[in-house]
């Protein structure tokens, strides 16, 4: 065997672990890179999961806060924010949009009539364009916008009550007020 | 005071390991008897210290000690006590503790159990494992120690365990998949060990095999229940996501298997020797790597632990000392190690080679997949881009079709060589049964003939008649258990195989309103609701429904799903309940209460037809290779030349078909 060829495994590593550091130093994965925070929420245009209505723009998330949440149902952890969502609808009047993310329309929909619908609407997004154009991750993400259609909050990951109250409320508490009386 | 001891103890195992590692390595070098007596002692002291320190965590547990963070956030006084002690291991502090004591019981096990080794190579064994313990201690030591107090602010109760994880098989999924991980350390010592000495013969690959063999075996079992427990718990059967921490978990596996074959060509016929030597650091790297995933939360996953950057730079930079170390080791001196045996391409060798290639193939499409994130992000300079379970499916399905291919034709295979003759003689017949049963098979059971289907089951019968045809040849009592070992891990392939494929083309899944005393049919059961109960569980409300299943009118069983609200964290679980058999499961779970005053709730019953092969093949898999090193040629203390030639001419028996050595394949045989 080539001699030189046996640095391949090595020099393989090395390149893994320079990714890894550079995704885990280039930013907190939990944060949003800066490169979309106060950017407006991209134009797009799309069908909505439930059948029959009309076409999704991004004028439709405009008017008021509003928390845009990209998920799907091959998603354990869409499942297990899936109530705290619910209760933000109910119980804080959030008003929650949906992006279903590389998903089937038909196990979306089937989903949503059993855990219950806590969204204003769902986007299809059954190839994930809007999810590159919104730098998606991996499900499920959340992205909070203003009343302008502006990006002000990122969460990757799940929404949970602890997110809710240290980093989601405060800021739309925020928004609010912009908006004025 | 008793998690100070713990503590204490913890310490005390991080000193005796870092001891343990300059006397290995250094007794190992200069071969100075007492330095290698004393890293035996050392062993067994780092791991008397870390079992104390688990044992005063978990006391900690159960006396409800919440002054203690960790106990604090991860148990409650109203947990049943055995869910106190799986707590230890519900969150990241304590199953890295777990994690240690489970390292160290494998050091101990090397120490005690390696008496066959020479005195110098167990030293230098001894060493790396000590090396890898120490590191292991720092970074619970530094970055996530469990022992930490919360005084004088300590809470009156816990926030409880994450009712995820109050199930039975979270008690036993993760210590088991940590005894794979783990364990595979031990093949990664001896391959440094290798390295440095520059011995690489049939006896090292001997010692090496049963210490792989378990830890592959283990890491089977514990991925499976872990599929197994998401499949039920998760309530939506689904039973393998691509999760990142489940790749983590499959991408050792994957080099694992590799290793276990490669090593089998390595102690018999003396080549893949270098080859053996990186899966062997693949293996434990990867097992590493999996670690980094899952605690530096560097990759976003159901499975991830709190995230801490300073813990995901800990694992960077121990990753880049131990795996790079060794990996630069490797590129230095493998060289040395030279293996010159000749073998066809129709050869056991060539689909051995096979074999490893289509794994080591899927293991890089899956690490791909799983770090594609990653290199996506660091390319485009922080832009963010994931692949789904698709991309896993579309890559990983045809390899494995074209392993079982392989697979199939394995048994039938001689080393260095074999004629096309008898390969088409040996393997017409279960070629032609296969694929006829695979198109009669599927036609008679479900009416229909689907190309994945219909591929499936050819695939899933040609392995096992394949395999079982030789097993007959061999003589099914006759055998030697390390034959018996291959078959039962290859029949569980098959199996598993079969229960994946099936279960994904067959399920039925329907979403259902019920109304209390309606009845839906589905794929020929009659589900009766007959409505639901309140229950109370010892920290949990619930609603439980009753569905009374018939079929052709006659009751058959009656399933109770419940919907369950965990109090401490106001949680809501959906538990399925689950009818199992051999042929299929009916699975039944609560959805939403679509009208709570008149009790009408939208209902999920699948029936998910051969699931639990996917379970029971792992099962058999993992069986296999434990059987393997049962094999009397393991069990010898020292293995003498003179044996160990009798031994391989025993093989030879099994391995080879007699009669076929001048090409005069007997009918009696075929």
């Amino acid at each position: 065997m080539n001699r030189a060829s046996l640095f391949v495994p090595f020099a393989v590593f090395l390149l893994i672990l320079l990714f890894g550091y550079l995704g885990f130093s280039l930013n907190d994965p939990h944060k949003l890179p800066s490169a979309l925070l106060d950017k407006p929420f991209p134009t797009f245009e799309a069908e909505p999961l439930r059948p029959g209505g009309k076409t999704l723009r991004r004028e439709d998330l405009l008017g008021a806060p509003v928390l845009v949440n990209v998920w799907a149902t091959w998603c354990p952890t869409c499942r297990a924010e899936h109530d705290e969502l619910k209760r933000l609808r109910a119980d804080e009047g959030l008003k929650i949009v949906g992006i279903n993310y590389k998903d089937e329309p038909s196990k979306a929909r089937r989903w949503l009539a059993e855990l219950g619908d806590p969204y204003d609407f769902n986007i299809q997004d059954p190839d994930g364009r809007i999810g590159v154009e919104l730098g998606v991750y991996g499900a499920p993400e959340s992205f909070l916008l203003d009343a302008n259609g502006v990006i002000r909050y990122k969460r990757v990951g799940d929404v949970n009550p602890r997110i809710w109250r240290d980093e989601i409320q405060p800021i739309l508490t925020l928004l609010q007020q912009e908006a004025g009386p | 005071m008793g998690p100070e001891l713990g503590h204490v103890a913890a310490i005390a195992a991080f000193v005796l390991s870092c001891l343990l590692t300059l006397a290995g390595l250094i007794g190992g070098a200069r071969n100075d008897g007492t330095l290698l007596r004393l890293s035996q002692s050392l062993t067994v002291g780092q791991w008397t210290f870390a079992v104390l320190s688990f044992v005063f965590l978990a006391l900690a547990f159960l006396n409800d000690d919440f002054t203690v963070a960790y106990v604090a956030e991860n148990s409650n006084s109203q947990l049943p006590d055995h869910f106190k002690i799986s707590a230890v291991w519900g969150a990241h502090e304590g199953s890295f503790l777990v994690w240690i004591v489970i390292m160290a019981s494998w050091m101990l096990a090397v120490a005690l159990r390696g008496g066959d080794l020479p005195a110098d190579f167990r030293g230098r064994v001894l060493g790396v494992l000590g090396l890898l313990q120490s590191g292991f201690l720092a970074f619970l030591l530094f970055t996530s120690n469990p022992f930490e107090r919360l005084v004088p602010l300590a809470p009156a109760e816990g926030a409880d365990l994450n009712p995820l994880l109050q199930d039975v098989g979270l008690i036993f999924h993760p210590p088991i998949l940590y005894t794979g991980y783990v364990g595979f350390s031990v093949a990664f010592a001896f391959a440094l060990a290798a390295l440095m000495t520059g011995r690489l013969d049939a006896a090292w690959a001997r010692w090496s095999r049963p210490w792989t063999n378990v830890a592959w075996a283990f890491l089977t079992v514990g991925i499976a229940l872990g599929s197994w427990w998401a499949y039920y718990e998760l309530g939506w059967g689904g039973w393998w996501f691509w999760d990142p921490v489940e790749n983590a978990s499959f991408m050792p596996w994957l080099a694992g298997t590799a290793l276990v074959h490669s090593l089998a060509v390595t102690e018999k016929r003396g080549t893949f020797k270098s080859w053996t030597l990186l899966l062997a650091l693949t293996a434990f790297s990867l097992s590493l790597l999996g670690a980094f995933i899952v605690r530096s939360g560097v990759l976003t996953s159901v499975h991830a632990f709190a995230v801490d950057p300073t813990r995901g730079l800990f694992i960077l930079v121990f990753l880049l000392i131990v795996v790079g170390g060794s990996l630069l080791l490797y590129a230095l001196r493998a060289s040395t190690i030279q293996s010159s045996v000749r073998y066809t391409l129709l050869s056991r060798e060539a689909f051995m080679l096979v074999n490893n290639l289509l794994l080591v193939v899927s293991l890089a499409a899956v690490l791909y997949g799983t770090l594609h994130p990653l290199i996506y992000e660091a390319l485009s300079g922080g832009q963010k881009s994931s692949v789904g379970a698709p991309y896993f499916n579309a890559v990983f399905v045809p390899l494995m079709v074209l392993l079982a291919l392989a697979l199939g034709t394995a048994p039938v295979l001689r080393w260095k060589d074999t004629s096309t003759g008898l390969l088409w003689q040996s393997l017409r017949w279960v070629a032609l049964a296969a694929v006829g049963l695979g198109l009669v098979v599927p036609w008679v059971v479900t009416g229909a003939l689907a190309w994945q289907v219909v591929l499936t089951v050819a695939l899933g019968l040609w392995i096992a008649l394949s395999q079982l045809k030789d097993w007959w040849r061999v003589g099914l009592r006759r055998a030697r258990l390390a034959y018996v070992g291959m078959a039962c891990a290859h029949l569980g392939f098959a199996a598993c195989l079969l229960g994946a494929g099936l279960t994904t083309q067959l399920s039925v899944e329907r979403d259902l309103r019920f109304e209390p005393g309606q009845s839906h049919t589905v794929a020929g059961y009659r589900f009766e609701f007959e409505g639901t109960d309140a229950v109370t569980g010892p920290n949990y409300l619930a609603d439980q429904g009753t569905f009374n299943v018939f079929r052709d009118d006659q009751l058959l069983f009656t399933l109770t799903p419940e919907k369950r609200r965990y109090l401490a964290r106001n949680s809501v679980m959906t538990e399925a309940a689950i009818d199992a058999g051999i042929w299929r499961d009916l699975y039944v779970s609560l959805g939403e209460p679509l009208d709570p005053n008149n009790g009408v709730w939208a209902v999920r019953i699948q029936v998910k037809p051969m699931v639990r092969w996917i379970w029971s093949g792992a099962g058999l898999m993992a069986l296999g290779g434990v059987l393997a090193i049962l094999d009397r040629r393991y069990r010898r203390r020292r293995v003498r030349v003179a044996d160990a030639a009798a031994e391989d001419a025993a093989d030879a028996r099994d391995s080879a078909r007699a009669p076929a050595m001048d090409g005069k394949a007997g009918p009696a045989v075929a």
